[in-house]
């Protein structure tokens, strides 16, 4: 059975996850599909999903404005596995202050129980590169990419932590949900994206 | 992963840190190209105030660019046009969760240094101040915050990422309403690709050569931009784009974002435009949305614009020879 992943495509960095996720496809050998996405039509026919690095603010809007907002809360809330990167976590996210200017009302889908400080880290000028670990799904050395990046300050019940920087919360997991501060699709290393390929693999059998 | 074409490895601006025990890296290629990355597909909205980039943050923009007076202003008052007041700049950045950038002159390496200290997310090296080198352009491998280049063509876009611009936009001609030079430029951007592409794929490395000494960069940024068959860095549109139609022609024609400068704030329903200018360059290739939003502004109510033929100051061409 082909498996249909799809990569939202809004704003933001959809081409990089296209080609990670080509990659971790090949190297996998799945026969799997993965296209760009952005009307509800599109998104109700996936397996998965990966929501980007981009603007949160600018996600947010425009999904709401074409309708594709409210069905991608129903299809994850009903069991589709979501990777939600930097902004893409944001919109996972339950609550989002900014560090400098507090609470934001932007639109987000409340799917995961967390609480998220966005531009946690500082400005552009503080983006860093750092080696992390994500040790509880077989990933213990890797690149973490943190661009104007979030973290997480709190998570509810459930919530795995799969990854901490400095004592701040980078990468979280419950179920089929997982959200990442920093970007895997601007390395050259696939081993997340495999992981979440096997992920929407596993959630079809 | 991102392309990274031209990257020098030693550059001044990459800083090797420790944050708190762990070893960290900042101003790499990969953060500094990975930033404009995540603009992609978005809209930069020129703004001189915080009413003015709050509007664009509700608007949808990704980012808003701080500049003391809108292009088309700059060209009507002439004198000599500088950076932002600083103070204005700071405000924006405490009251919108969206990278701010900021404009400096072409090749003022300290006015660039000032909007670093700062702390604006980018520097867009602009032909819309009036340029204080005649000669060069800054060397932005000294920064760690990105820096955005204006280009007409190949050859000037290839210059710019040699000294380390992180980005690209087209000149097109600030200021005039006029879609027009933006067009040309991307145009002949993609004409200059497709032909480089056509010869690395003949493999005849020899007329790569000849063309690198004609463009005045290195043989291997332009065997590199040939082989991906686009520019190594993310590509924005700008200069004169005033309406949605405008925006999706420009996305239409292979741009990765738009740059608005005075086409939102000097029309009269700007909070309207900003929004409509936003839902037309992420919806660009389904018409039914561009018409929608075209219909969201009034064209009673557009800038007025300048035809590019009669105008005195030519934008474009500072800084385009070196």
């Amino acid at each position: 059975m082909s498996l249909n992943v799809g990569i939202l495509s809004i704003q933001g960095d959809v081409q990089e996850n296209l080609v990670s996720t080509k990659s971790a496809i090949d190297e996998l050998g799945l026969d799997v599909k993965v296209s760009e996405v952005k009307t509800p039509d599109e998104i109700s026919q996936l397996d998965g999903l990966i929501i980007p690095g981009g603007e949160s603010t600018t996600i947010g809007q425009l999904s709401l404005v074409n309708g594709s907002l409210k069905i991608l809360k129903e299809k994850i809330e009903s069991g589709m596995p979501v990777l939600g990167i930097c902004a893409g976590m944001i919109m996972l996210s339950k609550t989002a202050d900014d560090r400098v200017i507090g609470k934001t009302d932007q639109p987000l889908l409340d799917i995961l129980d967390i609480k998220l400080e966005r531009n946690s880290f500082g400005r552009q000028k503080e983006s860093f590169e750092s080696d992390i670990s994500m040790n509880s799904i077989g990933i213990p050395k890797f690149n973490g990419v943190f661009i104007r990046a979030p973290s997480v300050s709190d998570v509810g019940s459930g919530v795995e932590i799969l990854s901490k920087f400095n004592e701040r919360i980078v990468a979280v997991k419950k179920g089929n949900v997982i959200g990442t501060a920093f970007h895997p699709e601007l390395t050259e290393d696939t081993s997340l994206h495999k992981y979440f390929v096997n992920l929407i693999k596993a959630s079809k059998n | 992963m991102l392309p990274l074409s031209g990257e020098r490895r030693d550059a001044k601006g990459i800083v090797y840190e420790k944050m708190n025990s762990s070893n960290i890296l900042r101003g790499s290629s990969t953060l500094k190209r990975g930033f404009a990355h995540m603009l992609k597909n978005g809209v930069v909205m020129d703004v001189t105030t915080v009413e003015q980039a709050q509007i664009a943050e509700e608007a949808g923009a990704v980012s808003v660019m701080v500049l003391d007076k809108l292009p088309s202003e700059v060209r009507k008052v002439g004198g000599v046009a500088r950076t932002a007041s600083i103070r204005i700049i700071e405000d924006i950045m405490d009251s919108v969760t969206i990278p701010v950038m900021a404009k400096c002159r072409i090749g003022h390496v300290h006015e660039a240094l000032v909007l670093q200290e700062t702390d604006v997310d980018m520097i867009d090296e602009s032909e819309v101040l009036t340029p204080a080198d005649e000669f060069h352009h800054i060397w932005k491998w000294d920064f760690t915050t990105p820096v955005v280049n204006g280009a007409r063509s190949l050859a000037e876009s290839l210059r710019r990422i040699e000294e380390g611009a992180s980005m690209i936009r087209t000149k097109g001609e600030p200021g005039t309403g006029n879609v027009a030079e933006a067009v040309t430029h991307i145009k002949k951007l993609n004409d200059e690709l497709r032909i480089i592409k056509g010869i690395y794929d003949s493999g005849d490395n020899q007329d790569l050569v000849r063309i690198a000494r004609d463009f005045k960069v290195s043989y291997d940024i332009v065997e590199q931009t040939a082989k991906l068959g686009r520019l190594p860095v993310v590509n924005f549109a700008a200069g004169g784009i005033a309406t949605p139609a405008d925006a999706a022609y420009l996305m239409s024609l292979g741009c990765d974002g738009i740059f608005v400068g005075s086409g939102i704030f000097n029309a009269d329903d700007a909070k309207q435009r900003a929004k409509a200018i936003v839902l037309a360059t992420t919806f660009w290739n389904e018409t039914d949305k561009v018409k929608e939003a075209q219909k969201m502004i009034d064209e009673r109510q557009s800038m007025l614009g300048l035809d590019v033929k009669t105008l005195e100051l030519r934008m474009q061409d500072r800084g385009g020879s070196i």
